[in-house]
Parts: structure tokens; sequence; C-alpha cells
């Protein structure tokens, strides 16, 4: 495979607006370097994150969903990290008995003042995406 | 207490139809939610309110239309409501349980009457046999237990020849018909107030015969062997979009389901009515789109919401106009996921719904 046509995973974040989505503000204010393959979004808690969403993100292709959130305790209203938390857990195992590759959803806490630890987990993600090739999902029209 | 009430004239329906008419009688409860046979042969869930209609209440007749238990939930869900006394299935019993975890239902003035079941015919299946046959289509079903507990009838719903759950242990009344010789008697265990009222005497419960541990055995057996068929498929090539390949998206499971209980499911939302342009985004993304979209986004989300409340009542299965086997899905699915949360729905009231509540110590290796 030539560098032209290299594989590039395409990464869909959910991100705690208290927590991570500031420490990847803080990535960024600090000039730290990590890969382009991240596509954020927004949200107020990682309790906020309808399974649904990421649910339709594997689906229509991404090779990797990332939610962060607050490190437990943390959590700007008080437990929604807690409730991601098993709701993650109950996806993944539905995935995984459904026949899709769970390993493609990631939970990371990560807080407003980890920008490096920001960096460092869209590194990791990026390459073990890279590692595990294209979602099946992308060619996968009758779904 | 445990009793026993002798049949007469091999009509144990009368016994059972006898048990209900005194709750009314007895003004234990104001109303009698039973399965009805209908001037036209078919079984129906009904609320009875005259004692003389009950000698139309068939909780034998060996057929499950629809879970009564939405209809429980629908009866019972806030005051003012009457007091009822709703003759369920162990599968019924259990969503019941489920919806009032929910806030769909509520036991406050709601008296179970669980029947154990022998396994149940789709309403088709069970007005073709019934046509067919001389003798009433229970007492076969209720007499092989007791001759050929290790048999499984392959007539059955898909969902009861897999069922190892026919007996729901927590009601206020549990009428033993598993345990009975229905040409003798029927025996029924009864809270110590309820029988009480009824004037009923009888002695201490006791365990299980031989012959019903045999039987939920082989149920057990043959769930088991249905679970790994049905995963190796998933797990396999042909994945869950495969197995569901020939779904039309009517949402008939849905609707049938006695725990989604959402007014307005998601999936029959604003959300997904999408803008000409977005289904050609979609058709440029991958080639094509298929039509309707989100056909796994849906069950896959289905399953996401009410798994872990699934008590594989099977009435998805029958209402699927494509013969896919949704409820073996969804409980080879569940199964994995209560495991996880060291979860039964319809085992206990009190236990809090898994994704409703959570521990601050446990998985805490998760998100790091």
């Amino acid at each position: 495979m030539t560098e032209a046509t290299e594989f590039e995973p395409k990464i869909i974040a959910f991100l705690c607006n208290w927590c991570t989505y500031t420490g990847a503000d803080l990535a960024g204010t600090s000039r730290l370097q990590y890969p382009p393959n991240v596509r954020i979004i927004r949200l107020m808690c990682s309790g906020a994150v309808d399974p649904m969403y990421v649910l339709k993100a594997d689906l229509a292709g991404a090779d990797g969903i990332l939610i962060g959130g607050c490190h437990p305790g943390d959590c700007h209203y008080q437990e929604g990290n807690y409730k991601a938390r098993r709701r993650v857990i109950a996806l993944k195992e539905i995935l995984k008995s459904a026949g899709f590759d769970e390993e493609r959803v990631w939970l990371r806490w990560i807080s407003a003042s980890e920008g490096a630890r920001f960096a460092e987990t869209v590194r990791e993600m990026t390459e073990a995406m890279r590692a595990k090739g294209p979602n099946p999902m992308k060619t996968q029209w009758a779904v | 207490m445990k009793i026993s009430l002798p049949v007469e004239n091999h009509q144990p329906l009368a016994v059972l139809q006898g048990v209900l008419k005194s709750l009314l009688e007895k003004q234990i409860v104001d109303v009698v939610l039973t399965p009805m046979r209908t001037p036209s042969g078919s079984v129906t869930p009904a609320l009875v309110s005259d004692a003389v209609l009950l000698d139309h209440a068939d909780p034998l007749a060996p057929v499950l239309p629809v879970n009564a238990a939405t209809w429980a939930g629908k009866v019972s869900l806030r005051e003012p409501r009457p007091r009822v006394a709703a003759v369920l299935r162990s599968c019924e019993a259990r969503a019941l349980i489920e919806l009032t975890k929910m806030a769909q239902a509520s036991l406050d003035d709601l008296v179970i009457v669980a029947i154990d079941c022998a396994g149940t015919y789709t309403p088709t299946a069970y007005l073709r046999k019934q046509a067919q046959s001389e003798a009433p289509l229970w007492a076969e079903l209720y007499t092989a237990v007791r001759q050929q507990p290790g048999f499984v009838n392959p007539d059955l719903r898909p969902a009861c020849q897999i069922c190892e759950q026919p007996i729901y242990e927590n009601a206020p009344i549990r009428i033993r018909l598993l345990e009975s010789d229905l040409e003798q008697c029927v025996w029924i265990e009864a809270q110590d107030e309820i029988a009480e009222k009824l004037g009923w005497q009888g002695t201490a419960t006791n365990g299980r015969s031989a012959e019903v541990e045999a039987y939920l055995a082989a149920r057990t057996q043959a769930r088991d062997q249905a679970f790994a068929e049905i995963r190796l498929r998933l797990e396999g090539d042909e994945g869950i979009a495969g197995v569901f390949a020939a779904c039309i998206r009517c949402h008939n499971c849905m609707t049938v389901c006695p725990i989604c209980y959402c007014k307005t499911c998601v999936f029959k939302s604003h959300v997904f009515d999408h803008e000409p342009m977005k289904y050609l985004e979609w058709a440029r993304q991958k080639g094509a789109q298929r039509m309707p979209p989100d056909t796994m986004l849906f069950h896959l989300t289905r399953q996401n919401h009410m798994a872990l409340s699934c008590v594989g009542c099977g009435m998805c299965t029958d209402a699927c106009p494509s013969e896919l086997p949704v409820g073996l899905v969804f409980r080879a699915v569940a199964q994995r996921l209560q495991q996880t949360f060291d979860y039964l729905p319809g085992r206990n009231v009190q236990e809090p719904l898994p994704l409703v509540t959570f521990k601050a110590d446990e998985w805490t290796e998760v998100g790091e």
C-alpha cells in the first residue's frame, strides 16, 4: 500500500463539556500535537451520550467512537459519568453479542487539566483503529 | 399455604373459574383480568366484573394472543384505580414486575394470580388445533408434563419451547398446574391473608416434584441449544445484519413488546424524518442505502432499551411478518447482558433497573 492510499481511521468523539472537551481545548492551547483523525461532538455530559448516537456512528461506518467524561467523582452533574459507565458497558455487551467489534468503542475519563492525556488518547486510539482497518460497516449498505 | 381443590367431572377449568368468582364475590377485588373465551372460540384477556361471565374464563387455554402485563399496567397505573386480580402466566407476571419498576404499572391494588404454564400456541395455531380436537388442548400439554416431562412440543410457540421459567413464584396466589394431576385436583398456593378471606385451609408449601424439575431441565437444555445456534449466526459472517436481513421495519416487534412502553417510540418520531438530500448523501456514502434505512439501528437500539428487562415472552417473534427469530436474538443478547449486571427481570420488584442506578466503586478499571 502506498502512502497516498494508506487507511486513515475516522474517530467520532462525544466529549463532555466540563472535562474532556475542556481537556481537548487545553491540548490545543498548549500546542500539543495529535492526529487529525478525530471529529469532536460536544455534549454537556458523558451521561448525555445516548447509546443510539454511538450505534448510529458505528453503523454509518465510523472507525472508532470515543466517549470522554469526567473522572468518577468529578461529574458536574454528580452522577452522569457513573450512569454513562453502565450504559457503555451494556452497549458494548450488546455490540459483542450482535457480532460487532465492540473494541471500536472507547470510554475514557479525561479531566479539564489533562490536555496531554487527551492528545495521547487520540494518538493511541488512532493507531489502534488503524491496526484494525476500516469499519466493515463502511461498505454495508443493507443495514 | 398450600391447598388442594378437588376436580369434579374432569373439569379443572370449573375449579379455576370458581376461584376467580370467589375473589369477586368475597369482594377481595373489584374486577378480574383473565383470559376469556369469546363466542367465536378465540381467547383474549378481558376485565371481568360480572362473576356470571367468569363461566367463559379460560386460563387453561394454551394460547398467548398478547402479553397481558401491558393491560394489567393500564388498569393499575394510577389512583383512583380498581382492585384487580390479574391471571397471568409467568412471562406476563415478570413483564408486569418490570413495568412496575418503569412506573407503568402498580402492584398496590393488584393481586397476581400466577398460573403455571405448560406452553402456548399462537392464536392461529390454537384455533386450527382446537377445531381438530375433541378434547380441550390444555389436557395433552399438562398431561405431557407428568408423563413425558422431557418432551419439547415443536408445535408450541418458539418462545415456549425454550421457556425455563414457566412457574412464577412471587405471586399472592399461585395456581400450581404443573404439580397437579388435573383429573384429581388443582394445587394452589396462597398468601395466608388471602387464603383466610377465601376460607381456605391448607398445609405448608413444599418443593417441586421430580417431573417438574425434569420438565424445567428439558426446556433449559432446549434454550441453551437455541442460544448456541443463534450465537453462531450472530457472531459468524452472517452477523445480526444477516439474521435480520428480511426485516421490513414494520415495528410489530416493538408494538407487541410488553416492555416497550414509550408512548412515542423515537423510531416513530421526527428524529427519523429526513430531508430528501440526506438519503442521497447516505446512498453516496456507501454506494447504496437500504430503504427503509436504520433497520439495524432500530434493532440494536431496541435491544439497548429493553434487553435488560426482556422476559422472553416471544410476542415479537409471533408478530414478525418476515418470520425472523426476533425473540431468540433478544433473549440470547439479553442473557449475557443480564448476567453482566447480575439482573433477572421479574425477579424482585425492589431491584432497581440496572441502567437507572450505579455504584461508585464498580468497574473502576473502565475509562482509565
